[in-house]
């Protein structure tokens, strides 16, 4: 598979507070990667760096095979960091004929892309008169221009009401069926389990998983339990090693599994241990609930 | 090369302000050049006629409009502000970053902007005085007109020289208002250092060092022509005759400054995150 971004130990420090803790991840080309955090995990600056306006402190990074500098890479990669940014007095047309300077790329481009974001109609309008959604449109257009090896999106829905939220999303599933490759970063979690196939997870600048979101999700999942008596139970989820932490939560009991295993035999299991269940559900966790696991734990 | 001017002129030229900045110093130093040039009648009681002072003679004329027009620097010193302050309050620097521009490049690219209209605003000088010259002059062969054109070759690397200081501080300060008042602090600064040398130890040593200053080296290139008026008016006060010519030193000092302020404009924007 052809890799797009290698990222190895990257380090950046502004003063005393390290943004992004020796990270190491690698994107091949044809997936939609997640990187998910909450605010302040390091996201934009491990973005910023590879995008060369922030300095890194240590550690290194390289586009495609690592034999293109970043500054020509760049011209095959499609960015929006944060907000949209243009020239508020030029219109449309006129902000994406200028970033066709920039990338080498023909103007005939403009058209195509501003009809894709559906913006056509108000190509002429200056970008000041634009509402959040449409800005944000033009912006997707203005990283297609160069028709990129890999999209990079930062935060895309921030601040959008739903339907511009919406319409955003399903033109990122659009992009990702043409076989384009897709970095989100977002620290909403639903929008990378809708759309991404695989994630980095990251905390306050550290990784703390990455692979595919489907083997994220699955772990072995959880059970609900109650039983007449509650400490008696409790004690012996304690004493076997196949159950990882423990809750509870009134005379609901809620244990999670270390090692696969099924809703009957773990009601074969209580019952030969003299334990009635009154409750048993297993359950699968959401990714909402695996991403807060991870980054609470820790 | 021309990517990148083309790459700012479409900045410049789209926004209103600007425009009309450029505009303004470009249109105003001709038309004041070209007023001061005709005749005008004050009502019937006495006609001033500027051409009569014998100013506009060659070569005193390449002196003397250099000098004067050189004042009108200040209208695109704040074209030169604003497009770094524009591009830190829109965020636009870091989206052409993100494009695909280099840090180098984008430098470049104000700069070669900065030469092009200085060197636009040079040749237009240059064509003004030679044919209000052409006009008045009492001297019109070819050895007399072209002697000390230098004021011309003066006149631009001043431009240049002072867009580059404009840059410098723009990229420093990142707001286009603290830029200018800058410029104001740096006059004053070289002021106040003229004033301690010159109180520690003399007046001349001050000047000296003085005229190695930024602002001051710029001044210095093409020194005031009043005393220089007065000299054709009264060829016998011999105590007025000064140095008034453009020397290779002093265009050396200010193309330093440039290099410098280039320079260290590029270093800024390479260590600093956006």
């Amino acid at each position: 598979m052809d890799t797009i971004l290698t990222i190895n130990n990257l380090t950046k420090k502004f003063g005393y507070l390290t943004a992004v803790k020796d990270l190491t991840f690698t994107i091949n080309k044809g997936n939609v990667y997640g990187i998910l955090g909450p605010n302040g995990s390091g996201k934009s600056t491990t973005l910023g760096i590879v995008l060369n306006v922030v300095n890194k402190t240590s550690g290194n990074f390289h586009w495609f095979d690592g034999n293109t500098t970043t500054h020509d890479a760049l011209k095959k990669v499609g960015a929006i960091i944060e907000r949209p940014n243009f020239y508020p007095y030029m219109s449309a047309y006129q902000n994406l004929k200028l970033v066709c300077k920039i990338k080498g790329v023909d103007y005939s481009k403009i058209d195509e892309k501003l009809e894709l974001v559906g913006l056509i109609e108000r190509k002429d309008s200056k970008f000041q008169t634009y509402s959040l959604g449409m800005k944000q449109r033009l912006a997707i257009a203005s990283a297609l221009l160069n028709d990129p090896e890999i999209l990079i999106l930062d935060e895309p829905t921030n601040g959008l009401d739903p339907q511009g939220i919406h319409q955003i999303r399903s033109l990122i599933k659009q992009i990702a069926s043409q076989g384009t490759t897709i970095l989100l970063a977002s620290h909403l979690l639903d929008e990378v389990e809708k759309v991404c196939s695989h994630v980095v997870v990251l905390r306050k600048g550290e990784k703390l998983y990455s692979g595919r979101v489907d083997e994220m999700i699955s772990s072995h999942g959880y059970l609900e339990l109650k039983a007449e008596n509650t400490d008696e139970l409790v004690q012996f989820l304690e004493a076997k090693k196949m159950f990882g932490k423990i809750k509870i939560e009134d005379d609901l009991i809620t244990a999670f599994l270390d090692e696969p295993m099924d809703a009957k035999s773990v009601n074969k299991l209580m019952f030969e241990n003299g334990i009635t269940l009154t409750h048993l559900v297993k359950r699968k966790e959401s990714l909402e609930e695996q991403f807060l696991q991870l980054t609470d734990n820790n | 090369m021309l990517r990148l001017l083309n790459l700012e002129l479409q900045k410049l030229l789209l926004n209103r302000t600007s425009k009309v900045l450029i505009f303004i110093s470009f249109i105003l130093p001709f038309t004041v050049l070209i007023l001061s040039s005709i005749k005008i009648n004050f009502f019937g009681f006495f006609t001033l006629e500027l051409g009569e002072l014998g100013i506009f003679n060659f070569p005193i004329i390449w002196h003397i409009t250099t000098f004067f027009a050189s004042y009108f620097k200040f209208f695109f010193a704040i074209v030169v502000v604003s497009m770094i302050g524009n591009e830190y309050s829109n965020k636009t620097i870091k989206q052409n970053l993100i494009d695909g521009l280099s840090k180098k490049e984008f430098i470049l690219s104000k700069f070669y902007t900065i030469v092009f209209f200085s060197l636009l605003a040079t040749l237009l000088i240059a064509v003004a005085s030679f044919l209000i010259g052409l006009y008045y002059s009492s001297y019109t062969e070819m050895s007399i007109i072209f002697r000390e054109t230098d004021f011309l070759l003066a006149y631009f690397v001043k431009l240049v020289g002072f867009f580059s200081l404009c840059l410098f501080f723009g990229m420093l300060l990142r707001r286009s208002a603290f830029a200018l008042a800058f410029l104001f602090v740096l006059y004053i600064l070289e002021w106040i250092t003229f004033g301690v040398i010159a109180w520690q130890v003399n007046a001349e040593m001050a000047e000296k060092i003085q005229n190695f200053f930024p602002l001051k080296a710029m001044y210095k290139l093409i020194d005031q022509p009043f005393q220089r008026i007065m000299i054709t008016k009264f060829p016998d006060k011999s105590d007025l005759i000064y140095d008034y010519a453009v020397h290779w030193h002093e265009i050396a000092i200010v193309l330093g400054w440039t290099a410098l302020f280039i320079f260290l404009s590029f270093r800024l924007l390479k260590k600093r995150d956006l």
